[in-house]
């Protein structure tokens, strides 16, 4: 087990299992499909992403560095909150985005129950460290644990 | 951050509720990115990402009406991107069905909510605002709350204006505040370079390929281009604004590029040079082999590779008066060198409403529809969004439109030969 320490961008406390993009999540291409079809598991329809494509993110420990592309990524994340298809949590390396930062906190703003915790700046060790399916528990504070 | 008095007033519910929830967003929004204040946003018009009736946008659609219905309004009038639906796009039975009752059948419904929001007039509809016949032409140093990623790195890096590579939703809630965050691409440190790209190609660099290129290398960083203008030239003519249409939409796609410099080229770059080069910066040099490298790594996720294309769309970002035009010459040489009268594959050339008007007034646009291109204002991105289109093989020499859907990527030349011989060689 190893511990990283980040910043809350949208505080809260889950367990769950790690799905990691080591590139850019883009989150047009990402969640689009999955959420004009139905898909509650939310699998990822990015193409350009071979770490992701066709894995499920919905409840999903979502490890990346940033997310890219289209400037409607922080009202499709906004939308994957509202329609209860967000991953469990989103766990940045990097300073969070822009466009993932508006997402965030649109949703936390004006949704009532928008419950998907947020840590950015864990640092390239941790997206380094953390594999596909292992465990990861966000606690207060911006501490994660990868195990 | 610092509020004024004020911001402060209104971030207390003195102008309502809702409207205090807005400037809530847009504070975090700034406070996330370490803003010290907010400041007043100066464009005439705003640009907002989201035109598209999606069932799947239902929330998006419910916050809308919170703002209308709490009246809290935007002083600024507002474009946006391009329709989804047009009839003179070909689809099949099947397709006709989905697109209208089932994805699309917010449209009408978000159309007037646009229209109760703030929209310029009901032909605003496209990514390429900035084109004069639009009318939504930000000038040097005005400061804007726009999305749609490939209008914003335009605006920045062609026109200077200043803008983040703000989300949908943000886009309206700092137009209805009147103000934005500083921070990022509104700031001087935030403008500089942290890559110098040398272009090194023995030919002039297809701009969605060159671009695709530098977006996935640098991903949001600035990138300084040096070597472009010995192949693009050094004033921003209707060519050259073109080319960076394309090319900047394909950083801003395949990476998450705001803004770019391009050497004795872009007003900043022609203003300071090389001072806006940062100590640090890393370099990338790009010459015919990187470039092919590029091309080959684009995934094609047709199920049978060697499928007859079945559409073509050219656009995306829409094109420019200046691109139909020249490509209304291609195709008509293609298809004359070919012994063809129409192009072969059903083709489709998009643009902004307020262009096609404008080149519906040349002798071109008679030219254009015999050689049996369709000329429409379609987003094809929001067209290609659906299963039946990714069963369907459709090429495009855009490569936002390739990153987004399962459209095909061809070069010019390539897309020419298809569409007026068959088969990608030139």
């Amino acid at each position: 087990m190893k511990a990283f320490q980040g910043r809350v961008v949208a505080p809260g406390e889950v367990r769950a299992e790690a799905v990691v993009s080591h590139g850019g999540l883009n989150t047009l291409a990402s969640f689009q499909k999955a959420l004009q079809f139905g898909d509650k598991t939310a699998t990822c329809g990015d193409q350009n992403n071979p770490d992701l494509y066709g894995r499920q993110m919905a409840g999903k420990a979502l490890c990346l560095p940033q997310t890219i592309g289209s400037t409607t990524g922080g009202l499709v994340l906004y939308c994957a909150c509202a329609m209860g298809r967000q991953p469990a949590c989103m766990l940045f390396s990097r300073p969070i985005d822009s466009l993932a930062g508006a997402g965030v906190i649109i949703a936390d703003v004006w949704l009532k129950d928008s419950k998907m915790p947020v840590v950015d700046s864990l640092g390239e060790e941790f997206l380094n460290y953390v594999k596909e399916g292992m465990t990861v528990t966000v606690k207060e504070g911006g501490v994660v644990e990868v195990e | 951050m610092q509020l004024t008095k004020e911001q402060q007033q209104i971030l207390d519910g003195g102008k309502g509720e809702v409207m205090a929830k807005v400037m809530e967003t847009v504070i975090r929004y700034g406070e996330l990115f370490g803003a010290g204040r907010l400041v007043p946003v100066t464009s005439k018009y705003n640009h907002l990402v989201t035109s598209f009736g999606l069932k799947m946008m239902t929330p998006v659609f419910d916050l809308m009406q919170q703002l209308i219905d709490a009246g809290v309004m935007s002083e600024q009038k507002f474009s946006a991107d391009p329709r989804p639906l047009d009839p003179k796009v070909p689809k099949n039975f099947l397709q006709n069905l989905i697109f209208n009752k089932f994805m699309y059948s917010k449209q009408s419904f978000y159309e007037d909510q646009l229209q109760k929001l703030g929209l310029m007039d009901q032909d605003a509809f496209t990514c390429t605002c900035y084109m004069d016949a639009v009318g939504n032409k930000p000038g040097k140093g005005d400061v804007l709350s726009w999305a749609e990623s490939s209008a914003v790195v335009y605006a920045n890096s062609v026109l200077g204006a200043r803008c983040n590579r703000n989300s949908g939703i943000i886009d309206i809630m700092g137009s209805i505040a009147g103000y934005v965050p500083e921070f990022g691409l509104l700031t001087d440190e935030g403008r500089k370079a942290s890559w110098i790209v040398e272009i090194k190609t023995t030919k002039k660099p297809e701009a969605q390929l060159l671009g695709s290129a530098i977006g996935m290398k640098v991903m949001e960083d600035v990138p300084y281009v040096k070597g472009l203008d010995q192949w693009i030239g050094t004033e921003l003519d209707d060519a050259a604004c073109s080319y960076l249409k394309d090319f900047g939409a394909a950083t801003a796609s395949n990476g998450a590029v705001g803004l770019y410099h391009i050497d004795h080229l872009t007003p900043e770059a022609k203003e300071m040079g090389e001072a806006l080069i940062r100590e640090d910066a890393r370099v990338y040099v790009i010459d015919d082999a990187e470039l092919q490298r590029v091309y080959d790594s684009y995934p094609v996720i047709w199920k049978n590779l060697d499928a007859k294309p079945k559409l073509c769309f050219m656009g995306c970002p829409h094109m420019s008066l200046e691109q139909l035009k020249t490509w209304t010459d291609r195709v008509e040489k293609g298809l004359a060198e070919a012994g063809n009268k129409k192009v072969v594959i059903p083709t489709v050339f998009t643009a902004a409403p307020a262009v096609i008007k404008e080149f519906e007034a040349t002798e071109y646009a008679a030219r254009l529809k015999a050689t049996g291109v369709i000329l429409s204002y379609i987003c094809p991105l929001m067209y290609m969004n659906n299963p039946l289109c990714g069963k369907m093989p459709v090429i495009t020499s855009s490569n936002k439109l390739r990153t987004y859907t399962t459209a095909r990527y061809y070069t010019d030349d390539e897309i020419l030969a298809q569409i007026t011989k068959g088969g990608a060689k030139a």
